[in-house]
């Protein structure tokens, strides 16, 4: 590991403190920072300081060791623990890495979308919002966690409200957004208040080993699971509770938007598997029972309306949302197996649907950047206009699709194959169908772009007008990963995946 | 004749003594109940009541927006930058026991006041904030903005 003598051990040791208080402390400096510019570069810094440490963090823990990291000193379960194993450190480079390419991306997007004043204030926000959603992720504390969420919940509504300089309904979907997601953390501190009453201790390993010693508790830890269960859904956009997620998809800044659809939902995923498999157990009858039938059920019902609501869609940006719904279907699915499987092929998917949907978005906000388009009437000869940005957005579509060698197969592969190897033939179907509705929302966009003429204006053909290099440069990394997944790093994130679902089905040793 | 006389007077006296108040819940939070998250509220109380008594925009020569902004990133930074001092020392992030070399118990009572400092001032210059941002909050928008 060439790459790892290279980092100073002081970096490796302290690295899970040092990725969340870096972007919050360098937060607070940026808000009160005066010039636009300055806040960008500090961005910059932060996110690539980030992605280097957490790439460093992610070989460690691959060699199979866990980082713990104890804040202040203090021993857990007193005192607040920071742990970094398998099945966090591929987020946290996830949400490093997203947040290093949306940065180079927002140099010219930020300035098109956001009014001058505030535009450093909306950096301070994103890289709060970067820590908190870092913060939840690697904190091995559960109210740490609740606190880590609001940070990032409340700088989210903050960065989609910025929206309002482009379009005046920004500030209603970020309401929208502010309401559902205070009620789904008000339901999981309440779910936590439970759980501390049960085993009274915040720790989760901690809470984890109690509730085993009672076997699951009583009534009360129960009824802590159900709070909980709804107010991560809440977060991570459940089916039924995904109605803040088109709005604040569609009218957020595009940064923004690639931000919160490649990493928000998948941290609070995250946060859910951490829930039910190691805090709690898959042996307790009342988790097992939520899993199989009604996590599974609400997956496959997101599966089919999301991928149906989204062919529906006039606005593009609001297509691709309901589709991300679908996705979180896919997901949860996987999670309802309650296989070693099914949760490689749930944790593949979080990895390369933010990989696609980064790509997607990045292309979508092109396309606002050059010609102020969203609506999917206008992309007509779009193919024509800007064929590079076009190109990567059809490299995403399809690998959202499931095109053979791209990331969307293998990740679909790896879903199908785990639900014949649970013996859930008709959820292969649902796979297949959602596919194939999938085909219809993406071909529709495809269609109008390459075989549709570029839309006159005054009589004269709108020319071609080619987004800008540091706009093409993430969207095209994105769009060229999700193929390179699917051709040559399969394996790669399979591993990782695997590794990820080890950790949390290691629980389950007699 | 100024109107509410008595109001003025009243309050007058009391801001400072509420002041003051805060600054003791902020330094008896070492030996009881207290601490800066409290002292911050009242500290802010204070100036609030200012606000309500002597109008807006007294309180705001007062204590301009600008310095509430500052205060803000200034409290989160003086709270970190303590955790960032103690990593410079060799210890955990807030681990205040290196801050003293060989007395860790002296260590955590520095540290816990500077963190508590950091805690008064961002919460005192948040609650300003909120209610600067709430009481010159204009009417609603005219046509023209929409």
């Amino acid at each position: 590991m060439d790459f790892l003598s290279l980092m100073p051990e002081w970096l490796i040791t302290h690295g899970a403190a040092v990725l969340v208080i870096m972007p919050l402390l360098l937060g607070a400096i940026t808000a009160i920072l005066p010039s636009e510019r300055l806040a960008w570069f500090v961005t910059l810094f932060v996110t690539v300081f980030g992605t280097v440490t957490a790439f460093a963090i992610l070989l460690v823990v691959f060699g199979g060791e866990t980082q713990l990291y104890k804040m202040g000193g203090w021993d857990p379960p007193h005192g607040i623990a920071y742990v970094i194993d398998g099945l966090n450190a591929p987020i946290i480079f996830l949400i490093c890495a997203m947040a290093l390419l949306t940065t180079l991306y927002g140099l010219k997007s930020v300035v098109a979308e956001v009014e001058p004043k505030k535009r450093a204030p909306f950096y301070a926000a994103f890289m709060l919002g970067m820590a908190g959603l870092l913060g939840m992720v690697v904190t091995g504390d559960a109210f740490n966690v609740f606190v880590f969420l609001e940070v990032s919940s409340i700088s989210t509504y903050v960065l989609v409200a910025m929206g309002a300089s482009r379009d005046r309904r920004a500030l209603a979907a970020a309401y929208n957004y502010l309401v559902l997601g205070s009620i789904g953390a008000t339901f999981f501190v309440i779910g936590l208040g439970f759980l501390y009453m049960e085993t009274g201790t915040l720790n989760m390993a901690d809470i984890g080993a109690i509730l085993r010693d009672l076997d699951g508790g009583s009534r009360v830890s129960m009824v802590a699971f159900g709070f909980i269960t709804v107010g991560l859904g809440l977060k991570l956009a459940m089916f039924p509770l995904h109605l803040w997620l088109p709005g604040a998809y569609a009218h957020a800044p595009s940064m923004v938007t690639v931000f919160l659809a490649s990493t928000a939902t998948k941290a609070a995923l995250y946060l859910m598997l951490r829930f039910t498999f190691t805090v709690f157990d898959i042996s307790f009858a009342y988790v097992f029972t939520v899993l199989t039938f009604i996590i599974t059920g609400l997956g496959c019902a997101a599966m089919l309306l999301g991928s149906l609501s989204a062919i529906f869609q006039t606005d593009a940006r609001r297509t691709l949302a309901y589709s991300s719904i679908a996705q979180v279907g896919y997901m949860l699915l996987g999670v309802g197996m309650l296989t070693t499987m099914g949760l490689t092929a749930s944790y593949v998917h979080v990895l390369n649907h933010a990989v696609i949907k980064g790509a997607l978005f990045f292309a979508l906000g092109a396309f606002w950047y050059r010609y102020g388009i969203t609506r999917t009437e206008d992309f007509a000869g779009l193919g024509k206009m800007m064929p590079w940005t076009m190109g990567a957005f059809t490299l995403g579509g399809l690998s959202l699709i499931g095109v053979p060698f791209t990331a969307g197969f293998i990740s679909k592969l790896q879903l199908t194959l785990a639900a014949l190897d649970r013996g859930w033939e008709w959820a292969v179907v649902v796979i297949m169908v959602s596919s194939i509705l999938a085909i219809f929302y993406i071909g529709r966009l495809l269609l109008a772009a390459y075989f549709q003429s570029p839309p006159e204006i005054d009589g004269e053909i709108v020319e071609r007008n080619e987004a800008p290099l540091i706009i093409l440069i993430p969207m095209w990394f994105l769009a060229l990963l999700s193929v390179g997944i699917g051709i040559y790093y399969s394996d790669f994130v399979v591993q990782l995946a695997q590794n990820a679902s080890d950790v949390l089905l290691q629980g389950d040793r007699p | 004749m100024t109107p509410h006389v008595i109001l003025r007077i009243i309050s007058k006296f009391l801001i400072p003594l509420i002041a003051l108040f805060a600054f003791y819940v902020q330094f008896h939070g070492d030996f009881g109940p207290g601490g800066g998250f409290q002292a911050g509220v009242i500290l802010a109380a204070s100036v609030i009541l200012y606000a309500l008594i002597f109008g807006l925009d007294a309180a705001k020569k007062a204590i301009p927006p600008s310095w509430v902004r500052i205060g803000m990133s200034l409290g989160v930074l003086l709270y970190g930058g303590t955790g960032v001092v103690t990593w410079m020392l060799g210890g955990e992030f807030l681990n205040y026991s290196v801050l003293i070399d060989g007395y860790p118990a002296k260590g955590q009572h520095y540290g816990i006041i500077a963190v508590e400092l950091g805690v008064l001032l961002a919460v005192a210059s948040v609650m300003l904030a909120i209610f600067y941002a709430f009481g010159s909050r204009q009417p609603d928008l005219s046509d023209e903005d929409w």
